[in-house]
């Protein structure tokens, strides 16, 4: 209770969760409000918002409901948000975490690997892996995992190299546990806090990335996303800019909301040094 | 300068080690893409299967990976980077036509969000806490949360389609004979769209980093002790918080160049910009991964490059870099 005080203290922490808290609400109800296919056609193209009440936001070039994509396209973006993030904190935690408890040429190798992953621009890879493999929800995640694992990394290693020395994992040594058993359940576990403090940073890349990719037409082409609505709006950007404005605001208040929410936590978990 | 000769050995034989990691990685994938050289070729050719099993054979297509691998490192060592399928030209080549471009728009929107976002920075940094530094902080947060293309898009209809100011697209009027001047100014003006695009993304982020190392710099006891001399403020604030806090962002620009590369691909493609990254996206959309892979070939040889560039001149403005290991 104490924590979740200091978390509300700051209007920027209140306005990230409001955010957050609205969008989750959009993706869970999104089967429910709008149970047909988003992507069937559901009135005359090109309708501009707040003329018909039955479709509020309009509709697009094909005639579908803007708003259900809206909501639907909300659900795709946190899915796969999230789930790009857990997997590069993940690869990120365990990778970390092997290079700083083996140390020698286990974490010259893999640090080696890091760099060359920080070298090549992760938007690149995301858009080579997936034009390679082909565009599905799960490639895409993947994809994104695959450049954004490397910052996680760096944290774990730094964590654990300094965990390592400790004397409880000393003592796990003693007591004859396996080194592989000492690193995931002694190390690993104690060196999570900071990679974790990366989440937010990482889940809003994510969200831009899968945005850009399905913007260039790399998207799960079954999905509606907010970044190909804005490519299908960018066709009549001249007569009907609305088609890209709406997806394009409420990407931008997600990923606000995120960094938001994101700098709440740090804030009310880390001591707060008194400024002046 | 045998420090920074020094650095730069270890850091190149680094970087060669990268460099065959990145090699090696990009050889995986154009193995685990659908089809080889040889399908592309009789794609476009046409041919019988005696054709396709002869083809693979000069080719080397059917050894083994290993001795695959080997002939692609071979080929790369002497910068061949294979033929384009979509555009039937060497790869080497249609790469760098379209280097020169991208280098602009890069150095342009490093340049923009650099001198502007550390500008901000001190201007925010100066008096942390007051209502600027919070309004700065937000307003930056909410720029770095905008996706490059989208933004891309919100200018071309203000700036280009609204207020005619200037062009949508390209890099330069087509067929206007203009030379010299003309030419440079007329590239300019396209250029001013898709610049901003790119470079007010990354403004935030040297915004914010100027603005954390100064806070951390009001608290240092050489501030106090200038604050003692009784110096004016605003020196104080340039000469000794604002200059302590500008080295980290000189590492950034580093570490920020492949983020900037890959940005490049999109704000290339909304502005219809002919650079590097619209030719990644002409490779995907051509289904040509050899063409995709060599981009990301290059672009990682000019990251390493620009991080290079960045390490010495930090070593030069920093004596302290490197300054341990000479007695090593």
């Amino acid at each position: 209770m104490n924590r979740l005080h200091r978390f509300f203290r700051t209007p920027e922490a209140i306005a990230g969760a409001l955010i957050l808290a609205l969008l989750i609400a959009m993706a869970l109800a999104a089967p429910l409000l709008f149970s047909g296919d988003p992507q069937a056609i559901a009135g005359p193209a090109l309708l501009p918002p707040f003329h018909d009440w039955s479709l509020p936001l309009g509709t697009d070039r094909l005639g579908r409901d803007v708003l259900a994509e809206l909501f639907h396209g909300a659900r795709t973006s946190l899915a796969v948000g999230l789930a790009a993030a857990a997997a590069a904190l993940l690869i990120g935690a365990v990778i970390g975490t092997l290079a700083g408890f083996a140390g020698g040429l286990v974490d010259e190798v893999l640090m080696r690997i890091t760099d060359a992953f920080q070298t090549v621009p992760s938007f690149l890879l995301a858009l080579a892996f997936v034009s390679i493999v082909g565009p599905s929800l799960g490639v895409v995640v993947a994809a994104i995992a695959l450049g954004a694992w490397t910052g996680p990394a760096r944290v774990a290693r730094a964590e654990v190299l300094s965990i390592r020395e400790r004397d409880y994992v000393a003592g796990a040594r003693v007591i004859g546990m396996h080194p592989l058993e000492i690193a995931f359940r002694e190390v690993l576990p104690n060196a999570l806090p900071p990679v974790l403090a990366l989440s937010s940073v990482i889940v809003a890349a994510a969200i831009l990335t899968e945005a850009a990719l399905s913007f260039l037409g790399l998207g799960d082409p079954n999905r509606v996303t907010w970044g190909g609505m804005i490519a299908e709006g960018r066709t009549v950007l001249r007569t009907a800019p609305f088609l890209s404005i709406i997806p394009g605001v409420s990407l931008v208040l997600t990923v606000l909301g995120v960094y938001l929410a994101g700098e709440g936590v740090v804030e009310s978990t880390a001591v707060r040094r008194s400024l002046s | 300068m045998t420090r920074a000769l020094r650095l730069l050995c270890r850091r190149l034989v680094g970087s060669v080690f990268v460099l065959l990691i990145v090699v090696i990685g990009s050889f995986l994938l154009l193995e685990a893409a659908p089809g080889d050289a040889v399908d592309a070729y009789i794609v476009s050719t046409g041919g019988d299967a005696g054709m396709i099993e002869l083809l693979r054979h000069r080719w080397g297509l059917d050894q083994s990976e290993l001795t695959r691998l080997a002939n692609y490192l071979w080929a790369l060592l002497h910068l061949d980077l294979g033929q384009s399928v979509t555009f039937s030209r060497p790869i080497r080549d249609v790469i760098l036509e379209r280097l020169p471009t991208t280098l602009i728009l890069m150095g342009s929107a490093t340049a923009l969000s650099f001198g502007l976002g550390s500008a901000l920075g001190i201007y925010a940094g100066a008096r942390p806490g007051s209502f600027r530094d919070r309004f700065l902080s937000i307003g930056s947060l909410a720029l770095y949360a905008v996706p490059g293309f989208w933004l891309g898009l919100v200018l071309i209809v203000v700036f280009a389609v609204d207020l005619r100011w200037v062009p949508i697209g390209g890099i330069e009027t087509i067929a206007s004979g203009k030379t010299g001047l003309a030419q440079a100014t007329d590239i300019a003006t396209h250029l001013v769209l898709p610049v901003s695009a790119l470079g007010f993304i990354y403004l935030a982020l040297y915004l914010r980093m100027m603005r954390a190392g100064m806070t951390e710099a009001w608290r240092q006891d050489f501030v106090l002790a200038a604050r003692t001399r009784g110096l004016p403020r605003r020196r104080i604030v340039l000469a000794h918080v604002a200059r302590n806090a500008l080295l980290p962002l000189v590492t950034m620009l580093g570490l920020q160049s492949a983020q900037m590369l890959g940005g490049s691909v999109v704000i290339e493609s909304v502005f219809a910009v002919p650079g590097l990254g619209r030719l990644a996206q002409e490779a995907v959309a051509g289904r040509d991964t050899p063409l995709l892979l060599g981009i990301i070939l290059v672009s990682a040889v000019l990251v390493i490059v620009i991080n290079l560039a960045v390490d010495l001149a930090y070593a030069f403005l920093d004596p302290r870099v490197g300054a341990s290991e000479a007695s090593a």
